[in-house]
């Protein structure tokens, strides 16, 4: 907004932001700060800098919440989530977009309606299933899960790139001769892949975050996600904050450092269709 | 063979989601632990839902916490986009600083607000006291516990509204926000008639959705209070939780599980509207 705004006006609208952005980030630097204190020094205030900084937190909290094992298993789990909706998603995607089928309509409907389900409509007999067959404690069948939870919004993000591809570029292909297959991953995957980048981060941040369905489908020592494993170490040790706060720092420091630096991706994915333009 | 495209989509979904989802109407009428064969009762699951005290609660909990996140994140992410929206230095920095809590787990910002925070041996609630304030731990009390798991969701909560609500309002044309001004619009007038109306679908369909997430919110609850103390923070999806897991009471959890998606499905069904309004291009 290009206006002239009184000094005054402008001065109280930064204060106000200002308020907002204390609020966002106090309860972070908390976390930051006492992560690097001893209980005591953390009871006797927990504004107060550390003494000497105490690194001996991050290493209790990173041999207490076993995460040299738990990082590589949410590492894993990651990778196999992402590269399932990638792959299945953007192939939806690139049929919706265009209209290639009839049931278009329908399965559009079909996937909105199931990013509203509640999990728990799905979760006791999806349990209890997965348990009969042995699929408890297996980080593949959790990666589909996620795949299902995640799949419908990604599709509906995708499939704003692949309407962004000029129309003409496939006519073009297909009169060359090209069949349907080489005119998705000749023409339009190359075209997409900053949606599929977007897609990616947010798949992979919900993942390394997710709680409800990781803890109760990874319940074993070896196949639980860092975000569990801190869950529980948290509730063993729920005094020794200074080492809490210090695996609190390890499990979100990868997530943080990621966002700064491509913030704009994380952004626009996920408040992407939100906005009506 | 565009059909065989969304083959895996489609598979994927309707084994994990659509089937279960299928059963979980069917265990509604069954008596089942989990392990042994399931046993049809009837309706006798709703008549018990019905007659149960806690589940009232949480019921209630549900429409306290959809009021609660209908008013105050939608309110400050308005507040916030349209002063962001003023200001000419710093947006992307307040944006990037406000969205923050947003991409922290939910594990993570529960811990931080119980230990540094609500803890009254070391948190701020400590602190506190001893400068004189008399606070007790809100997650102890009955009567706070819920509105303290809400005010952490909140706090993690708020920027995104502001964020997609800024995004929204850079699209209104300059010509009318200008015009407005120039007629000596003062902000409570530029928000009443030119700011509000013309980003309305997007306002509409967060309220939606903060209904739909609001009948489903599980793991900050979960997290913090398990419900507690005595029931006062229960909602649905942990009650629902705790009899399935807890209770192995899986016929019982299906029934509250379908009370659940009831509430949802008909916020669902605008949403559905409105999305495929736009996706018929």
């Amino acid at each position: 907004m290009n206006l002239v705004e009184s000094r005054t006006t402008t001065t109280i609208i930064y204060i106000i932001l200002a308020i907002a952005a204390f609020t966002a980030l106090f309860p972070i630097a908390l976390m930051v700060l006492n992560s690097l204190k001893t209980t005591p020094e953390i009871a006797s205030s927990p504004l107060a800098l550390p003494l000497t900084p105490h690194w001996d937190n991050y290493t209790h909290a990173w041999q207490g919440a076993k995460f040299s094992k738990t990082f590589i298993n949410s590492a894993v789990l990651m990778s196999m989530t992402i590269f399932l909706v990638l792959s299945t998603g953007s192939l939806t995607a690139y049929v919706l977009a265009r209209k290639k089928i009839k049931a278009w309509k329908v399965i559009t409907a079909y996937l909105l309606a199931t990013t509203t389900a509640p999990i728990q409509l799905f979760l006791f007999p999806l349990y209890f299933g997965f348990a009969k067959l042995g699929l408890i404690n297996n980080v593949f069948a959790v990666s589909v899960v996620y795949c299902a939870l995640f799949s419908p919004f990604s599709i509906m993000l995708l499939r704003t790139y692949f309407l962004a591809v000029p129309k003409e570029l496939e006519e073009a292909a297909l009169v060359d001769g090209a069949t349907p297959w080489q005119v998705f991953s000749k023409v339009y995957l190359p075209m997409v892949w900053p949606g599929l980048l977007t897609v990616a981060l947010i798949v992979g941040l919900y993942t390394w975050n997710e709680f409800l369905i990781a803890t109760t489908f990874l319940q074993a020592s070896e196949s639980r996600t860092a975000v569990v494993s801190y869950f529980l170490l948290s509730g063993q040790y729920s005094t020794d904050w200074g080492d809490l706060m210090a695996g609190a720092m390890l499990v979100t420091a990868p997530i943080v450092i990621l966002f700064i630096f491509l913030q704009r991706h994380f952004i626009e994915g996920m408040t992407g269709g939100s906005v009506k333009g | 063979m565009h059909r065989l495209f969304v083959i895996p989509t489609l598979l994927i979904n309707v084994s994990i989601i659509l089937i279960p989802a299928l059963l979980t109407i069917v265990l509604a009428f069954y008596r089942w632990d989990g392990i042994s064969d399931p046993t049809f009762i009837g309706f006798a699951n709703f008549e018990k839902l019905w007659g149960d005290r806690i589940f009232w609660k949480a019921l209630k909990n549900n429409f306290i916490w959809t009021a609660i996140f209908l008013v105050f994140p939608i309110a400050i992410g308005l507040l916030a986009a349209s002063l962001l929206l003023i200001i000419k230095r710093g947006r992307t920095l307040l944006q990037v600083i406000y969205f923050l809590p947003m991409i922290i787990a939910t594990v993570i910002t529960a811990r931080i607000w119980q230990g540094m925070i609500y803890n009254p041996q070391n948190g701020i609630i400590a602190l506190l006291n001893q400068y004189g304030f008399e606070l007790r731990d809100p997650l102890s009390q009955t009567s706070t516990a819920l509105f303290g798991v809400a005010v952490v969701d909140l706090w993690h909560w708020w920027g995104f509204m502001a964020v997609i609500f800024f995004a929204a309002m850079r699209q209104v044309s300059q010509e009318q926000i200008e015009s407005a001004r120039i007629e000596g619009a003062n902000y409570f007038q530029l928000m009443r008639w030119v700011l509000i109306p013309a980003i309305k679908p997007t306002i509409a369909l967060m309220m939606i959705m903060t209904v739909i997430w609001s009948f489903l919110v599980f793991d900050f609850i979960y997290i913090m209070t398990q419900g507690g103390p005595a029931f006062s923070s229960e909602v649905l999806s942990t009650m629902a939780y705790r009899k399935a897991f807890y209770e192995l009471d899986v016929g019982y959890a299906a029934t509250s599980a379908l009370v659940i998606s009831l509430f949802g499905l008909t916020a669902a069904f605008f949403y559905i509207r409105i999305q495929n309004k736009e996706g018929v291009e």
